[in-house]
């Protein structure tokens, strides 16, 4: 026990030495794996942060209905009725076309343009705001509505929080693939870096099958090069993920300056971290015990 | 109970090449004796036989009472622990010191590491070459690279020293000096097998000789 945890100790520390003797070849495999790792990470905390940004959106499931341009007064009246009477609805609110055409020229830049119209070309409207946030309640109400006499169209608002939850989704899944495919290239990289070692190690290895050593002695070194390089091209996935979020917050922040809001990329917890870390040092144990059991027989 | 035994052995290398033809002979522990025979005749392949390196076609190999050539991978390390070897062509690692190389048997085995140290200067003493400890094999003579694979082959206080043409490169004078070397690791009661194509050697020592003619024992 005592001569398997010396031994432990000292493949480590050979290990670190190794990698420290040729400190241009560590470097470049280092940076490959960082690279290759900080891709998917970094693509991961910016997702992260743009979803939880859609989220603090206020996003009250509301109803546009405009009435045709003909609806009478009475009409309008009988329509709000419905509206009111059905079910899910918390409040109706009118807002009439002229109103809507005040609304619209106070918005930077609309009052030349609405001038210039002869006839106010805006329909009167119901905005409706939902009780419950429920896609399948949206849908169905918005169906009931587009019934009703003088309704010409109607608008469910929170459409595009489903188109953005789809993009969200897709971009989860690019995440994925992604990392799953320069998962591989940490692999590949492992993989190849150990074969080159056992092959310049050769004369060593045959020497310690000589003087009688284990087959897992003369494994395990290449074992903690493959997981070292691992947690070193993590460690700088890392680097570059936090250093990258650090220059874009800056610039951030002369923009949310400009729009008077406080708006900062999270940087990724220490949770998040880890399972990067612990990821990398996996898949360069895993490119190590290939190459190993490919090139040491 | 012989140290070292061959019975009906016979070793064909791929391709067709008859190394060794139902070769038998025993060696009893302590002994100390010369395998020779022209280049090619099969002496390195026996010696190959015995650590374990290859195996046979036919025939058991007995090393200790155990049979080597039915020994499962994972107890062949264990095997090689009780021998020492000095091998053709010395296979001495020019990356670390001439300690580190003898270190090496002693950290393969697990030893503490003090304990090792202490053995491994040890062993260099006896080859006389505890002066040198710190430089790099390369800088070493061809005789002091012999004596160093010595030192190596039996830092581990092996009870069997199996050694190929270990004087083949150098003159008398180191030729002696190994020797003696040898002779005085067999009075401690170390097996000395020493495989060498040098008559005048064998000559001068007075020990059992076989030898080997065309993969046959005369």
């Amino acid at each position: 026990m005592r001569a398997w945890l010396q031994h432990h100790g000292l493949s480590f520390t050979q290990t670190l030495g190794r990698l420290a003797r040729s400190p241009f070849a560590t470097g470049l495999n280092v940076l490959a794996i960082g690279v290759a790792l900080a891709l998917p990470f970094g693509v991961y905390c910016v997702l992260g942060n743009l979803e939880s940004l859609s989220r603090n959106v206020s996003v009250d499931p509301q109803l546009s209905i405009f009435l045709s341009k003909d609806a009478s007064k009475a009409d309008i009246a009988a329509v709000e009725v419905r509206l009111k009477g059905a079910e899910g609805v918390r409040a109706v609110r009118f807002v009439s076309r002229e109103a809507a055409l005040v609304e619209l020229s106070r918005a930077a830049g609309m009052d030349e343009v609405i001038a210039s119209l002869r006839q106010n070309p805006l329909p009167d409207a119901f905005v409706v705001t939902l009780s419950v946030s429920d896609p399948a309640l949206a849908d169905r109400l918005e169906r009931d509505f587009k019934a009703l006499p003088k309704v010409a169209h109607v608008q469910a608002d929170s459409a595009w929080v489903k188109r953005l939850d789809a993009l969200f989704r897709l971009g989860r899944t690019a995440v994925m693939v992604l990392s799953g495919l320069l998962g591989l290239a940490l692999v590949a990289v492992t993989f190849n870096t150990i074969r080159l070692q056992i092959l310049t190690q050769r004369d060593e290895i045959e020497l310690c099958r000589l003087i009688g050593a284990t087959h897992a002695y003369i494994r395990r070194p290449f074992f903690y090069l493959g997981s070292l390089l691992g947690l070193f091209g993590g460690l700088a996935a890392l680097a570059f993920v936090l250093a990258s979020l650090a220059v874009l917050n800056r610039d951030l922040v002369q923009l949310t300056v400009l729009y008077g809001s406080d708006l900062r990329l999270r940087f990724p917890n220490a949770g998040e971290m880890a399972v990067t870390l612990g990821s990398s040092v996996a898949l360069g144990w895993l490119g190590a015990s290939l190459s190993v059991s490919r090139h040491l027989r | 109970m012989d140290i070292i035994s061959l019975r009906q052995v016979s070793k064909r290398y791929p391709g067709g090449f008859e190394a060794l033809k139902v070769v038998s002979f025993a060696v009893e522990p302590g002994e100390m004796l010369f395998l020779t025979g022209h280049s090619g005749a099969g002496k390195t392949t026996l010696l190959k036989l015995i650590a374990a390196i290859e195996r046979p076609n036919g025939g058991t190999v007995l090393v200790n009472g155990q049979n080597v050539s039915a020994m499962r991978p994972a107890a062949i390390p264990y095997l090689r622990r009780n021998l020492g070897l000095v091998f053709q062509g010395q296979k001495l690692l020019y990356d670390r010191s001439v300690f580190d190389n003898v270190m090496l048997p002693l950290i393969v085995t697990g030893q503490p590491y003090r304990e090792a140290a202490r053995r491994a200067r040890a062993a260099l003493d006896k080859v006389g070459l505890l002066p040198r400890e710190k430089a790099n094999p390369v800088t070493l003579s061809g005789g002091e690279q012999q004596r160093l694979c010595v030192a190596r082959a039996v830092v581990n206080r092996p009870a069997i020293l199996l050694a190929d043409e270990p004087t083949a490169s150098l003159d008398a004078a180191y030729t002696d000096e190994i020797m003696e070397m040898f002779s005085a690791f067999n009075q401690v009661g170390v097996t000395v097998l020493i495989a060498t194509h040098d008559r005048q050697l064998i000559g001068k020592w007075r020990k059992r000789v076989l030898t080997l003619d065309h993969g046959k024992l005369q």
